[in-house]
């Protein structure tokens, strides 16, 4: 629990940061940084609510010691969009209505935008399989996996014209 | 402010009788917008944009304009508690009326400022029309300060359905667009000026008594709390304070009592704790029962249930002087506001509980509980708002929980297949446990406090009524003689509380399970054999519709495959759904479709009802294949996602909603109507598919083996 001053590229940005380099990269994010959008469900990563891309990968920030984080670029769902455009994520989300409590929406979003910027057709089983470490309690399920079929689709329509 | 007397039409409007005056549920605000103030909380259930969806229709506004105050016992209507799949009749039904009145009342003072009669003026998008034509006018320019302070009177009409434009359509959710971003929203992103952080730590066992805290070396700045055997820590971060409450945690000695019944034998429990019998419905027809040819007798059962939300519960509270703020996430702030006064003997007024959202909540989970953490640490930092965050083990350990349930049914046919006598007894510990409830606050720490006692078993609500335990335990078919019977249990060695659809979940299980096995008996098919008990034309309309659209009657007969149908009218009064589950048992029970048609009345936002109903059949489909609380003789064990598993993404089945139109009924809530349905119709699917009927729950592989084992 000793203080140590860390440096964390988050969303593009660098931070300069004093604090505890054993603290899990979801405390920091959140307490650190100010980002609501990492959310905590767990604490043992077995839930997705904290998920963030760690160099292009998705994976879980609340058992992520952040000392681990530093040289690599971290990007929360705040840093998706570009120039104040949601991503193509985000709006499929919008599109198909596809929350309902929306505590998870953030690492589910998370989870899908690195997916797609690693495999960008997807099939769906591709798509349930890449959201498996993600839980919804609500039973939005069906709607989230429309979505990213649906920015999938949207991206590489786009792509391809 | 005016002060007639409410009027006695608004009997029928009940949250505006209890609530009458006019400024209480809109005002006018600067910058042309509505602010509409409901006591109905959101949690996901998308019950916000309806609301403002039918506050926009009334009043002839934009959609846009219109935005929800959050609710709050310093200034919202008083609304009880935000469950039962009611908050549009009762708040909803409120705000048209109230919305309707501001409108006459604003229009009626541009009658006396233009001259022109009320009834030649409309409204469009807010701004007076005089045939057509802007007259300068708008509600923002005539809402004077305290023109709303009125009380409401007769009801006066309002639009006909057929005239909406706004309500009525699948209007996107206001809510969502901040959770796509990661915008700070819920109360778990809330930070205040000055807030330190609490954890509290639990006893080791459900029953326990801390015999000492020992002497655990905390860093300095850390305060700890006592209290009996309530244990707590404040800190500077929330890592400090988890750090600290572990410190704490290994210090402490605790006297543990194994208080637990065995995790293995729930019927034994249910069947041998003392219970109180109670009378639900009873019409004899001895003659008809006579005539029963032959009889059938089943025992169903369901293990308790986790509501195990995705954010562990969370409160923030502050004491000023003798007064406390307190931040929940809780289903009812005023209850709670009642509560907290009640457990510490303050005076409600010197209580204020502001609710912020947190995440899905399916009944009373453990937001009220920690709110009263957060009193208690922040009584210790007078002037410091005091944020408490619970563990996932916290919320799957100590949350109330749906109580496990047996359901014994037994049921005679005529020689001709037609159902003349059935019985239906329930146990169950009771559902009715939120705070306030059977007049006592029912907050977790009371009890570890010093000279706290164990909380007492939780009420059922009224045998009649389709409450507690016995919702839906009378069945909807025509039976001439019946008797249903309800045994709550008057011990409670693990809390229960409400959990989505009461005992419908199981009700209807039981219920629609034995359909199948009656009908099966009559050598008939179980879609006409419902249709044959049924007289009212909206249930069969469901059952009929679900068969048709999911192709029942061509439904595939293979080894391992089996399709299953499940109904009921939620509460007997309620909305309408029938369910058809596909279901694969191969190695695993895998649910791979449903397909569920539902009618639930007038309809205010139907991509709302949609996804209402496709959320509560995933739920229950995970609640009947997966879910079951384990425990030892001491403590809940099921505490994290691993021992709690729930349906997840490369598991959860197709699922497609259809809403029938039911033009001129009431509105029905649409949250709870899934459950019951569709855990029948994939009981029923098993029983295909495996080849066996499976009667406890939930419906896995191992339960499988053991009903063909016994068979």
């Amino acid at each position: 629990m000793e203080q140590q001053e860390l440096h964390l590229t988050v969303n593009g940005a660098d931070h300069a940061l004093a604090c505890d380099p054993a603290a899990p990269l979801l405390d920091v994010l959140r307490a650190g940084l100010g980002l609501a959008g990492p959310r905590f469900g767990c604490g043992l990563g077995l839930c997705g609510a904290c998920m963030v891309i760690i160099d292009g990968k998705a994976r879980p920030s609340c058992d992520y010691p952040a000392w681990a984080a530093e040289g690599t670029q971290v990007t929360t769902v705040e840093g998706l969009g570009h120039d104040g455009a949601l991503h193509a994520v985000q709006q499929a989300f919008l599109d198909e209505q596809a929350a309902q409590c929306g505590y998870c929406t953030s690492g589910m979003i998370v989870t899908a935008a690195a997916l797609l910027a690693a495999n960008p057709a997807p099939t769906e089983q591709e798509v349930c399989e890449a959201l498996d470490g993600n839980l919804c309690r609500c039973g939005a399920h069906r709607r989230i996996v429309a979505a990213v079929l649906r920015a999938a689709h949207q991206r590489t329509g786009q792509a391809a014209r | 402010m005016t002060t007639a007397q409410p009027s006695p039409g608004l009997a029928a409007i009940p949250s505006l009788a209890a609530n009458p005056v006019l400024s209480s549920w809109l005002a006018f605000s600067p910058g042309g917008t509505v602010t509409i103030f409901s006591g109905k909380v959101e949690y996901g259930q998308g019950v916000w944009t309806a609301l403002a969806q039918i506050a926009a229709e009334e009043l002839d506004v934009a959609l846009a304009r219109v935005t929800v105050a959050p609710v709050s016992t310093g200034g919202s209507p008083d609304e009880g508690t935000t469950s039962g799949s009611l908050s549009i009749q009762h708040s909803g039904s409120a705000l048209r009326q109230a919305c309707a009145q501001a409108r006459a009342l604003l229009l009626a003072l541009a009658a006396d400022q233009t001259g022109m009669p009320a009834d030649a003026l409309t409204v469009g998008d807010g701004q007076i029309l005089a045939a057509g034509r802007p007259t300068g006018l708008s509600y923002w320019s005539l809402a004077s300060p305290g023109v709303l302070d009125r009380e409401a009177g007769g009801p006066v009409p309002v639009k006909p359905p057929d005239r909406w434009s706004v309500a009525g359509r699948s209007a996107p959710r206001l809510d969502l667009p901040d959770k796509v971003t990661g915008r700070p929203r819920f109360l778990h992103d809330l930070v205040l000026a000055g807030m330190r952080y609490g954890r509290v730590i639990r006893p080791p066992a459900l029953a326990a008594e801390l015999l000492s805290a020992g002497e655990p070396d905390l860093p300095a700045g850390m305060v700890t709390v006592r209290d009996g055997s309530f244990l707590g820590v404040v800190a500077d971060t929330d890592a400090g304070a988890l750090r600290a409450a572990r410190l704490v945690a290994k210090a402490a000695r605790w006297q543990i009592t194994e208080s637990l019944p065995d995790d293995r034998d729930l019927k034994g429990f249910l069947l041998s704790a003392p219970a109180e019998e109670v009378p639900v419905e009873s019409r004899r027809d001895p003659r008809a029962a006579a005539a029963a040819a032959t009889a059938r007798t089943a025992e169903y059962t369901r293990p308790f249930l986790a509501h195990a939300s995705m954010a562990p519960s969370c409160a923030i509270a502050r004491w000023d002087g003798e007064a406390v703020t307190v931040w929940s996430h809780s289903q009812g702030v005023f209850a709670l506001r009642d509560a907290l006064a009640a457990g510490l003997r303050l005076d409600p007024g010197q209580v204020t509980v502001h609710h912020a959202e947190g995440a899905g909540t399916y009944g009373h989970n453990g937001a009220d509980d920690a709110a009263l953490d957060a009193v208690l640490l922040a009584r210790a930092v007078p002037g410091r708002p005091v944020r408490v965050q619970w563990s996932r083990e916290d919320e799957m350990g100590w949350a109330p929980l749906g109580p496990a349930m047996l359901a014994r049914l037994s049921a005679g046919l005529d020689a001709s297949g037609k159902i003349v006598t059935w019985r239906q007894d329930v146990w169950s510990n009771g559902f009715i446990g939120r705070p306030g409830r059977g007049g006592e606050p029912r907050l977790l720490a009371l009890a570890h406090l010093a000279g706290g006692t164990p909380m007492p078993p939780a009420p059922d609500g009224p045998a009649t009524g389709a409450m507690g335990s016995t919702r839906n335990a009378v069945p909807g078919y025509r039976i001439p003689d019946l008797e249903v019977v309800r045994h709550r249990l008057l011990a409670m060695p693990i809390r229960t509380s409400s959990l989505r659809s009461l005992g419908a979940f199981l009700n209807v299980f039981a219920i629609e399970s034995f359909m199948d096995e009656l009908a099966e008996c009559a050598g008939a098919d179980p879609v006409a054999f419902r249709l044959a008990h049924l007289s009212d034309p909206r249930a069969a309309r469901v059952i009929e519709e679900v068969a048709e659209f999911s192709g029942w009657a061509g439904r595939p007969r293979k080894d391992g495959t089996g399709c299953g149908i499940g109904y009921a009218r939620y509460k007997g009064l309620a909305g309408y759904c029938a369910a058809v589950a596909e279901v694969e048992a191969l190695d695993d029970v895998r649910v791979r479709r449903i397909w569920l048609a539902v009618d639930v009345g007038t309809v205010i936002n139907p991509d709302g009802v949609v996804n209402q109903v496709e959320g509560g059949a995933v739920q229950s489909a995970s609640w009947a294949t997966r879910e079951r609380v384990a425990f030892d003789r001491a403590k809940i064990t099921s505490v994290s996602w691993d021992s709690y598993p729930v349906l997840r993404f490369t598991e959860v089945p197709d699922v497609a909603v259809r809403v029938v139109a039911a033009p001129g009924q009431p509105e029905a809530g649409a949250g709870e109507i899934a459950q019951g349905p569709v855990a029948a119709a994939i009981g029923n699917a098993l029983a295909q598919a495996a080849g066996v009927r499976v009667r406890d729950l939930p419906l896995t592989r191992e339960q499988v083996i053991r009903a063909i084992e016994a068979s």
